[in-house]
C-alpha cells in the first residue's frame, strides 16, 4: 500500500535505478538521450572505449534467456571499461532452491556495483532494487510485460535522430500491446517527451484494458491507424501468442496487422519504421519493409549500445 | 604575475595569438576543451588561418573525479574532424589549474590515434598544478587561488569572471 | 472467578445498546448488566473508563494454517493473534493440508483449539474431497465432527454439474454452503484487477466478470436448489448489485467482504507491493466505494479479516509469484473502526458487521451480550493510536499492506467464556 515513493530516484531526485520509464521526468529522459549522443561518437572511434567505469563490476543477471539484449549490455559495459560478469540463471532449478533475493544477496557480496536484470515476471527488478544495498544500481533489461526502459529509450533516440523533435509527431505502435513491455515503455516515453499523438493498433485480444488511460488512441484498423503517421513502431509477436486463444493464426494476423509496403504507403512518405527485434518476417513485418529505405531497424541496434552506455554511466555517477 | 583586477580576456586572446603565430603549421590540429577552450580554439583557428578544421573535446568520460562528482548533466559529443594519427596537436583550454583536465584530454586523444606531438595553449594559468603538466602558450599568469572562468556574450566577446570552485 | 467490568461504554449491536453500563461475570457467564446482582463480590475488577465494552468479535475467515502449513503459522500463534484482535469466535476455511475433508481432521482441530482456551473455533468443511472438485465429502459426518458449513475455499470448482449436486445435497440437510465467486477460466493466471494498474504494471489480469459470472451461476443454482448460500469475499460493485437484487427477490443468501477490500484498491499495489497480492484482487476505487456502501446498507452482512499468514520467503518474490493473502485478524477491529468513522455510521451499527451479523451467518450463539450466556467480550480503547509493525503482531504472518501505518483503536482486554485471554501491556 505504501510503496509509493518513486524507487528509481535518490533523495536528490537523480536516477539511482532504471526500472521503468514511467514516473521519470522528461529532463532525465533527455539527459540520457543527450549523453548517448556523446557515446555514439565514441563507438565510431579507433578505440571504442572510455575508462569511465574502470574497475566496476557489472553483473548481467538473466533469469530469462536473451542473447541479444545481454550482448548489447555486455558491449556497452565493456566500452565503459567495466568488468562484466554474465549469469544466465536457470529459473526451473532456481524455483526449487534459491530465491531471486538469495541469488542477488550472494552476488552483492561479491562487490557488485550494478545489476542488469532480465526476468519473466513483471516487477522482479523492483523487488531486487528494494533489497540491494544503496551503493548498488539496478537496470531493468526487461521484466515480464511491464517494462523494458532501455529499449524504449533507444527507440526515442532513434526517433529524435531522424525526426529531430518530438512535439509535432504522430506515432503508431502496432501489434501485441497486451504482452509487450516494449510497448509500455514506448508509450510512457513518447507521452513524457511530448509526442502529441500516440496510437496503438491491434486486435482487441492483444490490447490491454483501459490502455487509453495511458494517453493513447486505440485503433483496430491499420488503414485508419497508420494514416499520416511519422513513425511506425512494430512489435514482436511471441510464438506462443500466434496460435490459440489470442489469434487464430500468424497468417491471419499478417493479413490484418502485418506491415506491408501497401500499408506503409498510408503513413507519411518520410515515415520511419522501427522494430525491437528479433523480427518475424511475414508475421508482423514484410521483408520489403524490413529491408526497405524507411526501415531504421539496424541503426536502432547501434544506438542501443550508446543508450545503454549512457544509462550505466549516469547511474554509476549518481 | 598579475594581481588585482582580472585581466581583459580579449587582450589575452590577442597576446596568445601572437605567441602562437610562427609556432604552428597549416596542418597543426587545434583541439579546444569544452566549453571555454572550444570558444578559444575557434578564435585561434580563425586568427592563425589554419587549414584543418579545429576539433572539440568533452573530457567527461575521462575525468578522474567521476567517482565523486558523477557525470555532468550535459555532455557534449567530442568532435575531431581530422586524423589524429601522426599529427602535431595543440590542446586549447581557458584556465589551466590542477592539470587533471589536460591529463583526461590527453588520454582521450590517444583513443583517436597516436599524435606526433601535443602542446598546450591556455588563456590563463592560475597555478595550483597537481600533475607534471605545463603550457607552451599562456595568455597570462594570475594570482594562485583565484578561481576564474571564461564567459562569452551574445556578440562572441570573451571575458573572465571570478567563479566558485 | 467473578469479574466486574466497570465504567465502560457498553455497545451491543444486537440489542441496540450503547450506554454506560457495568458488566458482571460469574462462572464464565454474564450474570448482570448495569447493577450488580445481590451479594456479587468480584475477584477481579476491570476499570473500563474511556473504553468500549462490546461482544467478542466474530471473524468469518481466519486461517490457522494447521494442519500442513506450520511453517507459515501455528494454531498457538494465530489463536493468540485472534485474542489480541478481540476475536472470540472464528471460522476457519478448509484450505489446510490435507484439507478439512475428514471428520478426524476436524475433530483434531477442534480438540487442539479447545485446549488452548482461546477463541471458539468453527471449522468450515471441505465441499469436495481434497478440494479437488470431483467428489462430495461426507457432509453429515463432518457436521457431526463440528463443521458449521462447507466451502471450497479459494480452490477452483469448475464442474457446474458437481456444484449443482453439492448444493442439492447440502440443501437436503440444510447445511450452509460458503462459496467464493470466481470463474476459474476467466481468472486463469491473473494476479490483479483488470484495470489501469494491471495495464500499467503489465500484470496478468482478472476481470470483474470472473466474479459476476461465477456469482450468477451460484445465485441461479441457489434459487434452483434452495440451498443456504453465503458468498465469501465479494470484491466488485457489479457483484454487490447482484447480491442486492438476489436478496430483494427473497433468496436465502448472505455475503461478506474482506477488511482489506473495504480500504484498499488496485492503486495501492503501488510499485508491486507483494502484500497487496490478494485473493480476490484489489479492484478499482469505484468498486471499493460500492463495497463500503453495501456494508453500510446491509447488502454485505459481515466484514472479515480473511486472515492469511504467509511466511516471509513466500512474499519475497516478484508480485505474481508471491503467495497471496494478508495477515489481518489483529487489524479487523481498528480497520472496521476506520471504516465506521469514515462512513459516519453509528458505532453500534458498524460493529454489528464484526459481531452479531457474522454470528448470524455462522449460525452460532455469539456476537452479543446476553445474560446467562458465555461471556465473550472485547474491551477496547477507541482513541488509542498504534503503528502496525511486524514485530508488534502476534501472528506469525507479518504480511500486511498496512505495515508502518498508524491506526486507531486497540484491544485492551479479551474474554472468552469469562476467561481473560488477552490483556494489553
Amino acid at each position: 500500500m505504501f510503496l509509493t515513493s518513486n524507487p528509481q530516484l535518490n533523495k536528490n531526485g537523480e536516477l539511482h535505478h532504471l526500472l521503468s520509464i514511467e514516473g521519470l521526468p522528461g529532463e532525465i529522459l533527455l539527459q540520457i538521450l543527450d549523453t548517448a549522443e556523446s557515446f555514439v561518437g565514441v563507438t565510431q572511434r579507433e578505440v571504442k572505449k572510455v575508462p569511465l567505469l574502470r574497475g566496476k563490476a557489472i553483473f548481467n543477471l538473466f533469469f530469462e534467456p536473451s542473447t541479444r539484449t545481454r550482448t548489447t549490455f555486455e558491449i556497452a559495459a565493456k566500452r565503459l571499461s567495466a568488468d562484466v560478469i554474465n549469469l544466465a540463471i536457470n529459473v526451473s532449478s532456481q524455483s526449487k532452491g534459491e530465491s531471486v533475493l538469495d541469488t542477488v544477496a550472494n552476488l552483492a557480496a561479491m562487490q557488485a556495483d550494478m545489476f542488469i536484470v532480465r526476468h519473466s515476471q513483471s516487477g522482479a527488478p523492483h523487488l531486487i532494487a528494494r533489497h540491494v544495498g544503496e551503493d548498488i544500481h539496478v537496470v531493468n533489461a526487461g521484466d515480464g510485460r511491464h517494462s523494458h526502459p532501455t529499449q524504449g529509450l533507444l527507440d526515442m533516440f532513434t526517433i529524435r535522430h531522424y525526426k529531430h523533435d518530438f512535439h509535432q509527431l504522430k506515432v503508431a505502435i502496432v501489434g501485441d500491446i497486451l504482452h509487450s513491455r516494449v510497448a509500455r515503455s514506448q508509450i510512457h516515453a513518447l507521452t513524457t517527451l511530448g509526442v502529441p499523438e500516440v496510437r496503438v493498433i491491434g486486435p482487441k485480444t492483444l490490447l490491454p484494458t483501459n490502455v487509453d488511460n495511458m494517453g493513447v488512441h486505440v485503433y483496430h484498423d491499420m488503414a485508419k491507424g497508420l494514416k499520416d503517421v511519422d513513425v511506425v513502431m512494430m512489435l514482436r509477436l511471441q510464438n506462443e501468442r500466434m496460435q490459440g486463444s489470442f489469434l487464430p493464426s500468424p497468417q491471419e494476423f499478417f493479413k490484418f496487422y502485418g506491415l506491408t509496403a501497401e500499408k506503409l504507403a498510408l503513413a507519411k512518405p518520410d515515415a520511419i519504421v522501427l522494430h525491437p527485434g528479433p523480427m518475424n518476417r511475414g508475421v508482423e513485418i514484410d521483408s520489403t519493409v524490413a529491408d526497405g529505405n524507411q526501415s531504421v531497424i539496424l541503426p536502432q541496434v547501434t544506438f542501443g549500445i550508446a543508450i545503454r552506455m549512457a544509462v550505466m554511466s549516469i547511474l554509476a555517477g549518481n | 604575475m598579475t594581481t588585482g583586477p582580472l585581466p581583459d580576456a580579449e587582450q589575452l586572446v590577442a597576446a596568445l595569438i601572437e605567441k602562437m603565430r610562427g609556432n604552428v603549421a597549416p596542418d597543426t590540429g587545434l583541439i579546444g576543451i569544452v566549453t571555454g577552450g572550444a570558444w578559444l580554439a575557434e578564435r585561434l583557428h580563425t586568427a592563425l588561418k589554419l587549414e584543418v578544421p579545429f576539433g572539440t573535446l568533452d573530457v567527461s568520460f575521462y575525468r578522474d573525479d567521476f567517482q565523486h562528482k558523477g557525470l555532468k548533466r550535459k555532455v557534449a559529443p567530442s568532435d575531431i574532424p581530422f586524423e589524429v594519427e601522426g599529427r602535431d596537436l595543440i590542446l586549447v583550454d581557458d584556465v589551466l589549474y590542477t592539470g587533471r583536465t589536460i591529463r583526461a584530454a590527453m588520454n582521450e586523444l590517444f583513443d583517436y590515434g597516436r599524435p606526433a606531438s601535443i602542446r598546450l595553449a591556455s588563456l590563463v594559468d592560475r597555478g595550483g598544478r597537481e600533475l607534471p603538466i605545463a603550457a607552451q602558450f599562456v595568455g597570462a599568469t594570475i594570482e594562485a587561488g583565484q578561481s576564474v572562468e571564461l564567459k562569452r556574450d551574445a556578440q562572441g566577446r570573451l571575458s573572465l569572471a571570478l567563479s566558485i570552485d | 472467578m467473578k469479574i466486574h467490568i466497570k465504567n465502560g461504554r457498553l455497545i451491543d449491536p444486537a440489542a441496540g445498546t450503547d450506554a454506560k453500563r457495568d458488566v458482571y461475570i460469574a462462572a464464565g457467564k454474564i450474570v448482570a448488566l448495569g447493577n450488580a446482582p445481590s451479594g456479587f463480590t468480584a475477584n477481579r475488577t476491570i476499570d473500563a473508563s474511556g473504553l468500549i465494552v462490546c461482544p467478542g468479535l466474530v471473524d468469518l475467515a481466519v486461517r490457522l494454517r494447521e494442519p500442513g502449513f506450520e511453517y507459515m503459522a501455528t494454531l498457538e500463534s494465530e489463536m493468540q493473534a485472534a485474542a489480541a484482535g478481540g476475536v472470540t469466535s472464528l471460522a476457519c476455511p478448509p484450505d489446510t493440508d490435507p484439507p478439512l475433508d475428514e471428520p478426524g481432521l476436524v475433530e483434531m482441530l477442534k480438540f487442539r483449539a479447545r485446549n488452548l482456551h482461546q477463541a471458539h473455533v468453527y471449522p468450515i468443511g471441505a465441499l469436495t474431497v481434497g478440494l479437488k472438485g470431483t467428489h462430495l465429502t461426507e457432509m453429515a459426518e463432518l457436521t457431526d465432527a463440528g463443521c458449521v458449513a462447507f466451502s471450497h475455499a479459494d480452490a477452483p470448482l469448475t464442474d457446474t454439474q458437481l456444484l449443482l449436486r453439492a448444493l442439492q445435497y447440502a440443501a437436503t440437510f440444510d447445511f450452509a454452503v460458503w462459496l467464493r465467486p470466481q470463474d476459474a477460466g476467466l481468472a486463469r493466471g491473473g494476479v490483479a484487477h483488470d484495470g489501469q494498474v494491471a495495464t500499467r504494471l503489465g500484470l496478468a489480469a482478472i476481470p470483474v466478470c470472473a466474479e459476476t459470472i461465477a456469482l450468477s451461476t451460484i445465485l441461479l443454482l441457489a434459487r434452483e436448489t434452495g440451498a443456504r448460500i453465503h458468498i465469501c469475499r465479494i470484491s466488485s460493485a457489479e457483484g454487490v448489485d447482484m447480491v442486492r437484487q438476489a436478496k430483494a427477490r427473497g433468496l436465502k443468501v448472505s455475503c461478506d467482504v474482506a477488511i482489506h477490500h473495504a480500504h484498499l484498491s488496485e492503486m495501492d499495489i503501488g510499485y508491486f507491493d507483494p502484500n497487496c497480492n490478494l485473493t480476490p484482487p484489489l479492484r478499482s476505487q469505484r468498486d471499493r466505494d460500492a463495497l463500503r456502501a453495501a456494508l453500510g446498507d446491509g447488502t454485505v452482512d459481515a466484514l472479515c479479516s480473511d486472515h492469511t499468514p504467509v511466511d516471509e520467503d513466500a512474499k519475497q518474490s516478484p508480485f505474481a509469484e508471491a503467495e497471496t493473502g494478508a495477515t489481518g485478524v489483529e487489524l479487523l477491529l481498528p480497520l472496521t473502526l476506520k471504516w465506521i468513522e469514515e462512513t459516519k455510521l453509528p458505532l453500534a451499527q458498524g460493529l454489528a458487521r464484526i459481531t452479531s451479523e457474522p454470528a448470524r451467518v455462522l449460525g452460532v450463539d455469539a456476537g452479543r451480550l446476553q445474560l446467562g450466556v458465555g461471556a465473550d467480550i472485547c474491551i477496547f480503547d477507541p482513541a488509542r493510536y498504534w503503528k502496525v509493525e511486524p514485530t508488534a503482531l502476534k501472528s506469525q504472518g507479518k504480511n500486511t499492506p498496512f505495515t508502518g501505518v498508524e491506526i486507531k483503536g486497540k484491544v485492551s482486554y479479551t474474554l472468552v467464556d469469562g476467561l481473560l485471554v488477552y490483556e494489553s501491556a
